[in-house]
């Protein structure tokens, strides 16, 4: 029998605490579509991937009003598209962005994944020619995400992609300046990324994955933050105690919508991914939760525990309550996207360098935020590196979304509007590390990645 | 299957009468009521068995129902939700 403070604790974390399911993303092989006419390789996307999503939208809506709960996204994810035109030149590249632009328009989502390479060993020719592509493909379209992984716990770190990267960003930055360099914000690198990720910029659909599926990423930093104040002065094992039983009923909505989808779709159920994910709306800040524990703002002494042991018990709650766990499933800590971040931000209490350690304990990496335009390409390839190397010697996923604004600097700010959010500019160090990030080569796995 | 409908808004009279009368156009059966104050607005809860949907004779879907009855709610200033006991039932029970 259902019970009244249960009902009404589910309307009040949907009415009050903003609860939504962030994304539903379909994962979509396109393994099946190569071919060496490129035309026909293009048709071929065009036609798998607008087939296989072609209920996305409409089932996903249809949910949302049978079980009252809000998802926000609908996205598709693909196959790397550096292994599906392999033989493609840049320009032929371009061509593909655009096809999946097309995708995109025809099914209604707002944003496909998969405009990417993985290089943490090296590049072949169709990576090359991608990650070349990346600057006119992101200009180009408005839904397209690339991503680039440049390093693995097992590989080591690639760092002539990591200093590739680094122009390629400034490149982007510049190919969309007319509307701040918001080209950058759909470009992820990644360090260990996984294959399963339904959030967006990074979404990818990995070779181990089936020809379709569906992933789910849950949301609720702001049900998070209001147990956390409901719950009072309370030690740390209660605190972890009450995140746990909180992350535990978000998931299991994920779970819900997660089966649900895949039934009526017909396509497999991947994972759910735990990850607390934050927007710029008032009340869904992961930042909000970490001063509800005490911190008078983030970015001060104590965030990075306090971040540490949030991940960790929303994980411990997640876990049971979905069959299948996995894409980046933890905090993120977007800049741009949360308006406790960029209120740290704006105070000057939340500097990079605290920014990089908070990525240590929780996922993603550094996400979302800007620096000024002119910052050299050697700087943006030494703050990835930073980042990567936290990610391949912690055996996690870390990733870098920075936005060098082009002719901006420190004391200004960009808007990009709706879930992107907006940033202020924060100062980057000005000495060189070009003599380090140009030695070229790979930097060798850890010790710890000879398992066998 | 079991709907919950939720009611919140400012307490007036005639509430129970307008979902009630909603609820019959479409042949749903309501089984339980309870009323409570949240965060002080008056919030009616209402258990509602659906086996199956019809308006004017033809076949509605559960999801047009719950829209068709936040719509009326948006009229009368009230925010009503419809939602499948699922996921009631899925977020509080192991």
């Amino acid at each position: 029998m259902l019970n009244t403070q249960d009902i009404l604790e589910t309307i009040r974390m949907i009415r009050e605490e903003n609860l939504d399911i962030r994304t539903v993303t379909m994962g979509i092989s396109l393994l099946d579509c190569v071919s060496d006419d490129e035309e026909r390789l293009n048709r071929k996307i065009y036609d798998k991937i607008t087939k296989t999503a072609e209920r996305l939208v409409p089932v996903a809506e249809s949910l949302e009003k049978t079980y009252g709960i809000p998802i926000v996204n609908k996205r598709v994810s693909v196959t790397p598209v550096y292994a599906v035109g392999a033989g493609l030149s840049p320009e032929g590249f371009v061509r593909i962005a655009g096809t999946l632009e097309r995708a995109a328009d025809t099914l209604g989502i707002n944003f496909i994944g998969g405009f990417s390479a993985l290089v943490q060993k090296g590049e072949t020719v169709g990576a090359h020619n991608l990650i070349e592509a990346i600057p006119e493909a992101l200009s180009s379209t408005e839904r397209v995400c690339s991503s680039v992984n440049v390093a693995s716990t097992k590989a080591g770190i690639n760092m002539d992609a990591v200093e590739k990267m680094g122009r390629i960003i400034k490149e982007t930055a510049y190919r969309t300046r007319e509307r701040d360099s918001i080209g950058c914000a759909k470009l992820v690198v990644f360090a260990n990324m996984p294959e399963d990720n339904p959030f967006m910029a990074g979404a990818v659909h990995g070779f181990g994955e089936p020809d379709s599926v569906i992933n789910v990423g849950v949301s609720g930093p702001g049900v998070v933050a209001a147990a956390i104040r409901e719950a009072g002065h309370c030690d740390f094992s209660a605190l972890s105690d009450t995140v746990k039983k909180i992350a535990f009923k978000i998931t299991r909505v994920g779970q819900l919508i997660a089966a649900e989808a895949s039934r009526a779709l017909s396509v497999p159920y991947g994972i759910v991914d735990l990850s607390l994910a934050p927007t710029p709306a008032q009340g869904d800040s992961v930042a909000e939760i970490l001063e509800n524990m005490g911190l008078a703002r983030t970015g001060t002494h104590g965030t990075t525990a306090a971040l540490a042991l949030l991940n960790d018990a929303v994980k411990k709650g997640g876990v049971m309550a979905s069959s299948h766990v996995g894409g980046l499933s933890g905090a993120f800590i977007p800049v741009s996207e949360d308006r406790g971040m960029i209120e740290a931000v704006e105070a000057g209490v939340l500097s990079l360098e605290k920014l990089e350690a908070m990525t240590a304990v929780c996922s993603v990496g550094l996400d979302m935020f800007a620096v000024p335009g002119d910052t050299t390409a050697e700087t943006l390839s030494g703050i990835i590196a930073d980042e990567i190397a936290i990610g391949v010697i912690n055996t996690k996923t870390t990733a870098v979304r920075v936005i060098p604004v082009y002719g901006k600097g420190v004391g200004e700010q960009v808007s990009f509007g709706g879930l992107l959010g907006r940033a202020p500019i924060m100062p980057v160090r000005g000495e060189s590390c070009a003599d380090f990030i140009h030695r070229g080569g790979r930097i060798p796995a850890p010790i710890h990645s000879l398992k066998n | 299957m079991k709907a919950v409908i939720t009611v919140v808004g400012r307490d007036r009279v005639g509430i129970i009468a307008l979902v009630s009368t909603e609820c019959q156009k479409y042949g749903v059966n309501i089984v339980d009521i309870s009323q409570t104050v949240m965060r002080e607005y008056f919030t009616m809860i209402m258990l509602a068995e659906i086996d199956r949907l019809e308006k004017d004779g033809k076949t509605v879907a559960f999801s047009d129902f719950a829209e068709e009855m936040a719509n009326v709610g948006k009229e009368h200033g009230l925010d009503i939700r419809v939602m499948h006991e699922d996921i009631v039932n899925t977020m509080h029970r192991i």
